[in-house]
Order: structure tokens, then C-alpha cells, then sequence
């Protein structure tokens, strides 16, 4: 059929965003995402693009089911976040945006490592602009530090393809796997690692934590997105059933909450919980089953749709309220009683809450792992999951729209953004209330599943339910920890305070060292000339220094001519 | 709700909190009740200790606030910790 290359139509926009102004960038930037998901249903399954590059067969565009639904899932997002960022106006933003969301499409369309590289690097170049189009100097470090990991990231991942390149004589992403002889191991470690750092492993996660937050209100909906969701389906297509997944996932998803609960702008509570879900896609990934796969990728489409909704809801009281801080916010429901009700909605989709959209992944995952025999993780998963609703389900609104109120007055958000949260919040209820017509019907493994039975509901309730009693109960109590502005140390500590008090121990005893072999080398010299100058008859000391420059030549060519004669007769 | 004035949100008066609490106690005691009456699948032995979500999801969202209140007490730092120059952070050391 008569497609173009998925990532086009985005990358085009992106272009005429950059010369466009007003009316005629909305209309371009609204069309884009729409035109380039229509041209997406015309895309048959099989290679769409190939061509050869120094002796390696390259495929820039390939097609299947995996990439298809990845595709339409970034395509909706693009959508929903370009409707909300309509109303700024700001190049930087537009550009940067669709450019970002057209360099994820490319990326799970690439069937060549090389394609990949060159995606998986411009999604740091472009998403990097989100960050400092806030213009603070905070945005300013924190997106260097982004653009460190990410670049790093792709570094490795360069390294590792150019081994595979070399030992299998192919560049072709396929299943790639972590058993491997000689040194296509550590080719794939490299590459492993290099996924692994855009989907925010532990200990290489602050990157996520520190810049997300930093973003523009209409940049952090973009950025929550994409990065993370292309690197789960990387890690989809090429480590599916890795064993070590499932335990870096189950530790993705439980250590985030402990920060949330105590972290005070909210939006990195949802960049910490955005940590904690993309730990349950990594768990089902390691698994590796259909069930547990298509949990994972139902998850990651589910994810990005309300975790957007969370992000702009929280970026609307940012917007309206210049404050995130949970500690300056509350009572908010009075003036934005719109924006609270899709806030819970948000809310009630993250923490799977029946006929909403976590539901229906969520409990593929958890089923995945108590069948596959993983019990430890279930019952982990099971406090993950309890957790999620502490922090982002009922942490989130209570503080920023009910708990005391802050005295705070304000308006609802510009009608672009609550057109887009009100998009995102129908498609959690659709997603979650229709699966079978929706997103299951999408999922490229075959496997049949019915997440509403009787038990699934009840005791999804009971846990959830029961999660609230306990935060009621703390709350009155007054057990909850408060609200304080506060930093929580994490592990960026060991790169932003550690190792710069290190650096500059060992910098500065380095200059101090070489500061005193300077100066003394210098008062030697000084020594020397102090010696061979003669301060009382105010002339130079030494035979040379007696003569004229006449008769220091006639000595030296003498000198020469007694060395020639030597020389002649030796 | 855009209709209720600053100080009578619906939520500032205590007696609809109360009542809303109230809703939701008998919500979870129903919800205890159904685990008795409903023959749920077990897929795990440890399901088959009664009212085992509730249980789990109580404690577990209690230890959870607990360990992180606690977590507080050494992670906690100045809100522009990371903006204080080292140099004059090795000088404030001793404070």
C-alpha cells in the first residue's frame, strides 16, 4: 500500500515547525501524529527498507507486530502531548517535541543495530531541548547530566554492535541474548547495559529522577513518553526470558516507592513511580512467556497513557500555580476541580483499580510470575503494587488537591490542556473497560486472557482498599511522614557530591605538587642567574661575560677549528 | 464543585469527611466479608490465609511509610543541597 517510512511524517512536522508560526504550526503539528498513525495501518509486516552500508545489509525499517504497537502507542502520545503543548509559544518546545517523538518512532522500526544506534542517540539530542527550554540553571546542569547518561547509553551500545558487527558478520537486531562465547559477550553485556541505562536500572536511574522534573511542564509529557518505552521495547525484542530481568526488575519496582513517599515535588514522585512501573515491564520481560511479554508491552502502552495523564495534570498545577512542591500545595480542588477529577482517574489507571487501564497489564504480569513459579516476586510485586496506589494514587491528588489547604487561588488549565488530559483519561477507562477490543487485540504474541474474573476484582480491591485504610489510618494518626522541602540523598549523590570532593582532593593535591616542582624550578633558575651576575661591579660574572661579542666568536672558532683538526686526523 | 465559595469546600467540613470515612469503612469491612462468602480461585498456598490481600496490603503500606519515614532520617538533606558550592560546604562541615 502507498505508506512512507513511519517516522516521516513526525520528522517533517518537526522541520516545518521550525519555520512555521501560529496557526499554521498548530495545524501542521496536530496533523502530523494523526497523518503518520493512518499511515501506519497501511504498513504491511516484513521488511519495508533495506539497503546495504560497507558490506552489511541493513533493514532502516522493518515491520511487525512489536514495532506496529509501539508505533501506534507513540503516535498517540505525540498526539495528546502536542495538544498540550499547543498554547505555548515556544519554538524550542515544538521542535524539539516532534522531533523527539519521530526519533522513537524510528527506533522501534529499525531492524538493523546500526539504525537503532543512530535513533537511540538522537533521542537524547532532541529530548535534551525539553529540558532547557525551562532556561533555569537548575534545567541547564540537569539536562547536561541527562545528556551525559544518554550519550553514554548510546556509546555502549555502539561498542556493542560493533562487536556483534565483527563476530556475526551482521548488524540485524534480532533476539540477541546474553549467552554468548568470547568476546560477543561482552558485546552483549555492552548492549544490555546500554538499554539498561535508558530504562533507568538502578544506580544509573537519577538521570530520569533528576532531568524529568526539571523539564517544561508540556516537555516532561514528551520526555515521560518515549526514552524509557523504546528501551523496553528493545530489551522486548532482544533479551526476552534473560532470568537476571526479573530480579533487576522486581528491585526497579520496589525501591522507587520508599522515595516517593518521601519526596516533595511531585513531579519526581511521578518520575520515582514512573521508575517503580517500568520495573513490572522489565519483570515480565524477564519472565519471558507470551503471557508475561504481552503483559509487559499492554503495560508499557498503558503506562505512557496515564502516567502522561498523571505528568499533565501535575503540570498543570505547575502552569497555573508555579508550584509542584507537595509542602506549598493543597486545597486546589476548589478552583481545578476539572483537572482533580483526571487526576484521579490517572490515579485510579496507575494503581489498576478495575475497568481502568493498569488493570488489565498489571494483572497479565503478576499472573505471568505466580504461574512461571517466580513466588518472592509475586508477593514483591504484590507490595509494588500496593505501593504504587500509596504514592501515586493517593499521595498525588491528596496533597496537591485536598489535604489542608494552601490558600492558593487559581483558575483552571488553558482549554488545550484540559482537552488533552481529557483524551488520556477516556483512553484509561476505554483501554481498561474494553482490553479485548483495544489494546489486547494490538499484542504481537498469541495468548489468550481474561482479566475480569471474580477473583482478579476482589482481591485487586481488597489490596488496594486496604492500602487506603492503612493511609487513612496513618494520616489520622499523624504517622504520615509530612511534606518538607527537602533533597533525599540517592545515587546521584555518588556523581554530584562523592566523586566532584574526590576529583577535586586529587586535583588539588595534583596542582599543589606540580604548583611546588614549578616553583622551585623557577627558584633555581633564578639561583643560577643570581650566581653568574655580579650586583656590586653591575656586570655579569664568567670569562664569556668579559669580552667583546667579536672575541666570544674568534674563542668559539678556534675552538671549532682545534675540534675539526682532531676530528680530520682521528 | 466550582460553585462552593474559598472557605466551604466540600472537603473543609469535618462532618462529610466523617461520612465519607465512614462509606468507606463499610466498603472495606464488605470487602472482607465477600472474601468469605466468594470461592475465589488460590493459586498460591499463601492465598488461602483469609482476607490475604487486605492483610498484605495494610501491613504492607504500613511497613512501606514506616521504613520510609525512617529512611528520612539520613537521606535528608537542604532543599538546594546540590546548589551549595563544595568549597564552601567542606568550610560548614563541622556545624
Amino acid at each position: 500500500m502507498n505508506s512512507v517510512i513511519p517516522f516521516l511524517p513526525l520528522m517533517l512536522a518537526a522541520l516545518a515547525a521550525l519555520f512555521l508560526r501560529g496557526w499554521a504550526r498548530n495545524i501542521i503539528m496536530l496533523a502530523a501524529p494523526i497523518i503518520g498513525g493512518l499511515n501506519l495501518l497501511g504498513l504491511e509486516h516484513g521488511v519495508f527498507w533495506s539497503m546495504e552500508f560497507m558490506g552489511y545489509a541493513l533493514e532502516p525499517v522493518k515491520v511487525d507486530k512489536l514495532s506496529l504497537m509501539f508505533g501506534y502507542l507513540f503516535h498517540i502520545a505525540a498526539l495528546i502531548a502536542v495538544i498540550y503543548a499547543l498554547h505555548v509559544k515556544d519554538t524550542t518546545q515544538h521542535v524539539a517535541g516532534l522531533s523527539y517523538a519521530a526519533s522513537a518512532v524510528g527506533a522501534v522500526f529499525a531492524g538493523d543495530l546500526l539504525t537503532l544506534f543512530v535513533f537511540w542517540e538522537l533521542l537524547a539530542l532532541t529530548s535534551v531541548f525539553l529540558i532547557w527550554a525551562r532556561r533555569t540553571d537548575r534545567a541547564y546542569s540537569s539536562g547536561v547530566r541527562y545528556l551525559i547518561f544518554q550519550v553514554l547509553s548510546g556509546v555502549l551500545l555502539l561498542a556493542g554492535l560493533l562487536i556483534f558487527a565483527q563476530v556475526n558478520n551482521s548488524l540485524l537486531f534480532t533476539d540477541i541474548g546474553l549467552q554468548h562465547e568470547g568476546i560477543a559477550q561482552v558485546g552483549a553485556w555492552l548492549i544490555f547495559l546500554a538499554f539498561g541505562i535508558k530504562s533507568a536500572f538502578p544506580f544509573v536511574h537519577n538521570w530520569l529522577t533528576d532531568a524529568y522534573p526539571e523539564a517544561t511542564p508540556s516537555g516532561t509529557i514528551f520526555l515521560a513518553s518515549f526514552t524509557t518505552k523504546v528501551a523496553v521495547y528493545a530489551f522486548a525484542r532482544a533479551y526476552a526470558g534473560e532470568e537476571i530481568l526479573v530480579w533487576i526488575g522486581v528491585t526497579m519496582a520496589c525501591f522507587p516507592i520508599f522515595y516517593a513517599v518521601i519526596e516533595n515535588d511531585l513531579r519526581r514522585v511521578l518520575a520515582y513511580s514512573l521508575i517503580n512501573q517500568i520495573g513490572f515491564m522489565i519483570v515480565g520481560i524477564g519472565i519471558g512467556t507470551s503471557l508475561a511479554l504481552n503483559g509487559a508491552v499492554a503495560h508499557a502502552f498503558n503506562d505512557v497513557i496515564f502516567k502522561g495523564l498523571l505528568m499533565m495534570t501535575m503540570g498543570a498545577v505547575l502552569y497555573k500555580t508555579g508550584k509542584i512542591n507537595g509542602s506549598e500545595l493543597g486545597g486546589l480542588y476548589k478552583s481545578m476541580p476539572k483537572t482533580t477529577i483526571l487526576c484521579i482517574v490517572g490515579a485510579a489507571s496507575i494503581s489498576a483499580f478495575p475497568l481502568f487501564s493498569g488493570f488489565v497489564s498489571k494483572s497479565m504480569i503478576m499472573s505471568a510470575a505466580i504461574k512461571e513459579g517466580y513466588d518472592y516476586v509475586w508477593l514483591l510485586l504484590l507490595f509494588a503494587a500496593a505501593g504504587v496506589f500509596h504514592h501515586a494514587g493517593i499521595k498525588i491528588p491528596y496533597f496537591a488537591f485536598f489535604a489542608h489547604d494552601s490558600g492558593i487561588r487559581t483558575t483552571e488549565a488553558p482549554k488545550n490542556m484540559l482537552i488533552a488530559m481529557t483524551l488520556a483519561a477516556v483512553a484509561c477507562v476505554v483501554l481498561g473497560s474494553f482490553p479485548a477490543q483495544t489494546v489486547y487485540a494490538l499484542l504481537p504474541w498469541e495468548h489468550k486472557y481474561q482479566p475480569y474474573d471474580v477473583t482478579h476484582v476482589l482481591t485487586q480491591l481488597q489490596l488496594l482498599f486496604f492500602s487506603a485504610a492503612a493511609f487513612v489510618w496513618l494520616n489520622l494518626y499523624k504517622l504520615y511522614p509530612p511534606e518538607l522541602p527537602s533533597t533525599n540523598l540517592d545515587a546521584d549523590w555518588l556523581y554530584r557530591k562523592l566523586a566532584p570532593a574526590f576529583i577535586k582532593r586529587i586535583g588539588c593535591s595534583v596542582y599543589g605538587v606540580y604548583a611546588s616542582i614549578e616553583k622551585s624550578i623557577t627558584a633555581s633558575i633564578k639561583q643560577i642567574i643570581q650566581n653568574s651576575y655580579d650586583a656590586e661591579e653591575g656586570k655579569p660574572k664568567g670569562y664569556f661575560a668579559r669580552l667583546w661579542p667579536t672575541e666570544t666568536m674568534v674563542v668559539w672558532v678556534a675552538g671549532l677549528l682545534a675540534a675539526f683538526l682532531v676530528l680530520y686526523y682521528i | 464543585m466550582s460553585d462552593h465559595h474559598d472557605s466551604d469546600g466540600w472537603f473543609d467540613k469535618p462532618e462529610n469527611v466523617r461520612k465519607m470515612l465512614r462509606v468507606f469503612y463499610v466498603l472495606c469491612a464488605l470487602l472482607v466479608i465477600a472474601d468469605f462468602v466468594v470461592n475465589r480461585y488460590v493459586y498460591h498456598s499463601w492465598e488461602n490465609v483469609p482476607a490475604f490481600y487486605a492483610i498484605y496490603g495494610f501491613v504492607g503500606c504500613s511497613i512501606l511509610v514506616f521504613v520510609a519515614t525512617w529512611m528520612r532520617s539520613f537521606l535528608m538533606r537542604g532543599e538546594d543541597y546540590y546548589e551549595v558550592d563544595s568549597y564552601d560546604e567542606v568550610d560548614s562541615r563541622d556545624e
